[in-house]
């Protein structure tokens, strides 16, 4: 967008008037008339353990890549605007919202999803925890709290220090203050917080 | 089957699988990423297409041009759906504002068009291309402004009962308050989203839905269709909250848009849309009056409620909170509504009840610190057994009961009466109650049970789980009354071609569904009996055996048999009034220096009779605590007065409880059963718990610094000016 623009009009009524879109087509470097060109481009990733090449419109973000190029749906879109958490999934071991980054910037990175922790045959020790605890009501946050609790517990293990952890020179613990500080980035509207809670600590517990 | 009488002793009284707490049988597959929601069915067909919906950007006026041709020439784009080529639209009863806007723009971010392309990227760059020219009109969105323009819609005539005015200008003590309510969003995690598939004429719509056949019925209407030709799958719900209750637009424009390119259509509502395309709870003006005698009886009752809505649209009911709640014999409620040119409003969860006891329980409260009563005392002496209006029995209602078991266990003999008196380190320390009230209703409810050959049993209803834990209790209900064990029981939902349920809304759908499996397996039973040769009536159904008669056979003898049931309840609520009834506790503590709340401790104690599986009934109450805290501390849709819109319209602005904002929670039902309320004997939960715990927070902040903060959400910038000195 350029920059020397003088705004005489708020930039909400610039761009909702009747006349904005001559307005913003006049505006240099920029044409309402046509997106940009798209541009396509090529990645290469290990998903669950799976090498997987894809051809991709640079601008497929790699929860969109997941979800509909690779058909796993088990990670959620629930804002697309990383405020809810319902996409994360473990990058190179690392939670990371995936609505949030564009798949091509992930070449050569390892991806574990929600289908790659476990099955309905054989879960994932944190898989079970939410099942034993219902720790979850629609289930659509579910993967996302799952794929963030399991990265979340490494965090805490590996030193990583959040905003309520009450000396930083010393390990920090997996108290319920620090687990629920770690997880308030994974939205539950329909709130089984206290289930969640049970479920991550237990898992902890037998971590420990 | 009828539900006239109260039930008599039937095979769901042996609780061997009700009533006990059960993992949810959808449990594995929501937790693996293997349960579908409506935007996933991707195997459907292979050549889905995307679209992309533009909201319009006015609230109210005219579209006067719109140019699509560089939308329509941009890379993989099929066409563009507008109201030019959609056909006609139409709305159903169950839609105030049009799905589709054009010419008129009738709200904000109304849809005004929708790309069909060939990738999603595709077409959301190719919806920043379409040039649409509005003529503004002049509109109302502040409910201040409007409410001496409001009247009383023709479905909400004034309840009276006795002289309310004469008795309110003589009572002794008097509390007359006003309390406002803001909008509240649904913001369910997932996005309102549809798959439309034709096949010869036939539509199938995968939707997010929680009520299939109301939603089949829009479609059809909207569409001109025959309802025989419209299909609609919804196995699960990424929440609701009465948000999904009516079909939105991306159902219609992935019906229109798959029609016009010849092929598939998968759309969901971006997140910054939702909030303004779709639905919200309006927010209330509310004016309570208690007149009370010096020891605390409630002499005289008012509530009035103004809100807002579009022209033809519904009033927020917040004087059902107080309508059963006290006895007291001079009564008025007064409900109005005022036309605004916000976004639709509509139900959400525990619609009127909610707000409603956001502010008579408030009231309450002050009353009891005006006489000087400690608030559990003030709600026993004006406890009735009768509704206080009609002069019927409750079926069941055990509130004081509730406040005994949650004063115990809560500690509450620990509060201190008078305000502001303790102190934690650096916060102000305060405990709040408040009643939980809630309607009990019920709808006729049908389902198709089929005993299999291998002696498991499959049950199909249009019932759907918004995470309510449907598949789980209509599966319990089946194994109890067939007697096998649960995992030999498989339940589908969601789908129009099974038989039409109540659905999920208004806490009736648990009793309601649940009573439409027992009414089918009921109807087995006797095949079953029949099928074997045993007397029906003198037959026992356990471990996999139906018995009589010193006879016993294997299910698997009886062969594939299947029956479909219904239960109706025409006959239930002439002699009584059917409600659930709880007490929410709270204690927080209000930062002395910031007025930082953090809410410490929650417990609600609920009854609502047999509770089918306690493990998912306690999570619904939970859920309503916490959607309860979120609106007493968080929660509030900002006006835009310029523009006509809710300007916080995502997740990051609206902002909803998250983990840390949540303490210990804790549930407790009492035991019993309410034969009256269903064959079930007992009712559904859903929106108990969001019913009081705002008012419990309220109240308790009063209780922690003497503030009382009647617009909510008690935020700390109207706390910090009146803070107690430290």
């Amino acid at each position: 967008m350029p920059t020397n623009l003088t705004f005489d009009v708020s930039r909400r009524e610039l761009l909702i008037g009747s006349a904005s879109a001559a307005l913003i087509a006049g505006l240099g470097g920029w044409s309402a008339d046509a997106a940009p060109p798209q541009r396509d481009g090529s990645v290469r990733l290990t998903v669950n353990g799976e090498e997987r090449t894809l051809e991709l419109d640079n601008r497929t973000s790699l929860l969109d890549a997941l979800r509909e190029h690779m058909h796993l749906t088990g990670t959620k879109k629930g804002c697309d605007h990383g405020q809810c958490g319902a996409c994360t999934v473990m990058v190179n071991g690392e939670r990371i919202n995936s609505c949030l980054t564009l798949a091509v910037m992930h070449d050569g990175d390892e991806v574990t999803t929600i289908e790659g922790l476990g099955t309905p045959d054989d879960p994932h020790a944190m898989q079970a925890a939410f099942v034993k605890h219902d720790g979850y009501q629609c289930g659509y946050c579910t993967p996302g709290q799952i794929c963030s609790a399991v990265a979340m517990l490494d965090e805490i293990e590996a030193g990583m220090p959040s905003h309520v952890t009450p000396d930083l020179t010393a390990r920090p613990q997996a108290s319920e203050a620090e687990i629920k500080e770690r997880m308030s980035g994974n939205i539950c509207r329909c709130a089984a917080y206290p289930n969640i809670l049970a479920a991550i600590t237990e898992v902890e517990g037998a971590r420990a | 089957m009828q539900f006239q009488k109260p039930a008599g002793p039937n095979p769901t009284d042996r609780q061997r699988v009700l009533g006990k707490p059960t993992p949810r049988i959808d449990g594995p597959a929501k937790t693996t990423g293997t349960a579908t929601y409506a935007y996933e069915f991707n195997d459907v067909a292979p050549n889905l297409a995307y679209g992309y919906i533009l909201g319009a950007g006015v609230a109210k006026g005219r579209i006067t041009s719109m140019d699509v041709a560089a939308a329509k020439k941009s890379a993989g784009v099929l066409d563009v759906v507008t109201y030019k080529n959609a056909g006609e639209v139409k709305n159903s009863d169950f839609n105030t504002a049009p799905l589709l806007a054009g010419p008129d723009v009738t709200h904000y971010h109304q849809a005004v068009a929708m790309v069909v392309a060939e990738t999603f990227e595709q077409a959301r760059a190719a919806a920043s291309l379409i040039k649409v020219g509005y003529q503004k009109a002049d509109g109302a969105y502040e409910l201040a402004e409007r409410k001496d323009s409001a009247s009383v819609p023709k479905d909400d005539a004034d309840t009276r009962t006795g002289d309310y005015e004469t008795a309110f200008a003589n009572a002794p003590v008097k509390v007359d308050v006003t309390y406002t309510t803001p909008a509240h969003a649904h913001a369910m995690m997932e996005p309102h989203a549809t798959i439309a598939l034709w096949e010869d004429g036939n539509l199938t719509l995968w939707s997010a839905n929680q009520m299939i056949e109301w939603g089949k019925q829009s479609v059809a209407t909207a569409l001109g269709l025959d309802p025989s030709k419209v299909r609609m799958i919804s196995p699960y719900i990424g929440g609701g909250f009465g948000g999904k209750l009516f079909i939105r637009a991306d159902a219609v424009l992935a019906a229109i848009g798959a029609r016009l390119t010849g092929r598939p259509v998968k759309v969901a509502l971006q997140r910054p849309l939702v909030f303004n395309n779709t639905v919200h709870r309006p927010a209330t003006i509310q004016r309570i009056t208690l007149g009370a005698g010096e020891e605390g009886k409630l002499l005289a009752i008012g509530h009035e409620n103004w809100s807002g809505n579009l022209e033809g649209g519904d009033a927020e009911q917040s004087p059902a909170a107080t309508r059963p709640s006290y006895a007291a014999a001079n009564r008025l409620a007064v409900t109005k509504l005022a036309v605004l040119d916000l976004p639709e409003g509509n139900a959400m969860r525990a619609p009127g009840d909610a707000p409603g006891s956001m502010t008579i329980e408030a009231a309450m409260d002050e009353l009891a610190h005006e006489l000087g009563l400690d608030p559990i005392e003030l709600r026993a002496i004006n406890d009735t057994q009768v509704h206080p209006e009609s002069g019927k029995p409750f079926s069941r209602r055990k509130l004081m009961d509730c406040y005994r078991e949650g004063a115990s266990r809560f500690g509450w003999s620990k509060r201190s009466m008078e305000p502001g008196k303790v102190r934690d380190g650096d916060e102000w320390v305060g405990m709040g109650v408040a009643s939980a009230i809630r309607g009990a209703p019920v709808m006729t409810s049908a389902a198709r049970v089929s005993l299999r050959g291998d002696g498991s049993v499959l049950v199909e209803t249009d019932m759907t789980d918004i995470g309510t834990g449907s598949y789980t209790i209509l599966g319990q209900t089946a194994a109890e009354m067939l007697g096998v064990p649960l995992e030999r029981v498989e339940v589908r939902l969601g789908d129009s071609n099974f038989p039409v349920s109540a659905g999920s809304g208004g806490q009736w759908g648990a009793t309601s569904s649940t009573s439409g499996v027992y009414a089918a397996c009921n109807q087995l039973r006797t095949a079953i009996a029949n099928a074997v040769g045993v007397d029906a009536n003198a037959a026992t159904f356990a471990d996999g055996r139906v018995s009589a008669g010193g006879e016993a056979f294997d299910l698997t003898e009886a062969g594939a048999l299947t029956e479909t049931g219904e239960v109706t309840f025409g006959g239930r609520g002439d002699e009584h009034e059917y409600f659930t009834f709880g007490a929410h506790f709270v204690e927080l503590g209000v930062n002395a220096y910031t007025a930082e709340i953090r809410l410490r401790r929650m417990l609600a104690v609920c009854d609502a009779g047999r509770i089918f599986n306690p493990t998912s009934a306690k999570n619904q109450v939970m859920g309503g605590m916490t959607m309860g805290a979120g609106a007493a501390l968080l929660e509030e849709l900002v006006v835009d007065p310029r523009y006509g819109f809710f300007a916080n319209h995502d997740l990051a602005q609206y902002e909803v409880p998250v983990h840390a904002d949540i303490p210990q929670q804790e549930v407790i039902f009492l035991d019993g059963e309410d034969p009256l309320a269903s064959p079930m004997k007992g009712s559904g939960v859903g929106e108990l718990g969001i019913c009081g715990p705002s008012a419990a927070i309220a109240n308790a902040v009063f209780n922690a610094t003497g503030i009382r903060v009647r617009d909510y959400p008690i935020t700390m910038e109207k706390l910090l000016p009146r803070m107690p000195t430290v």
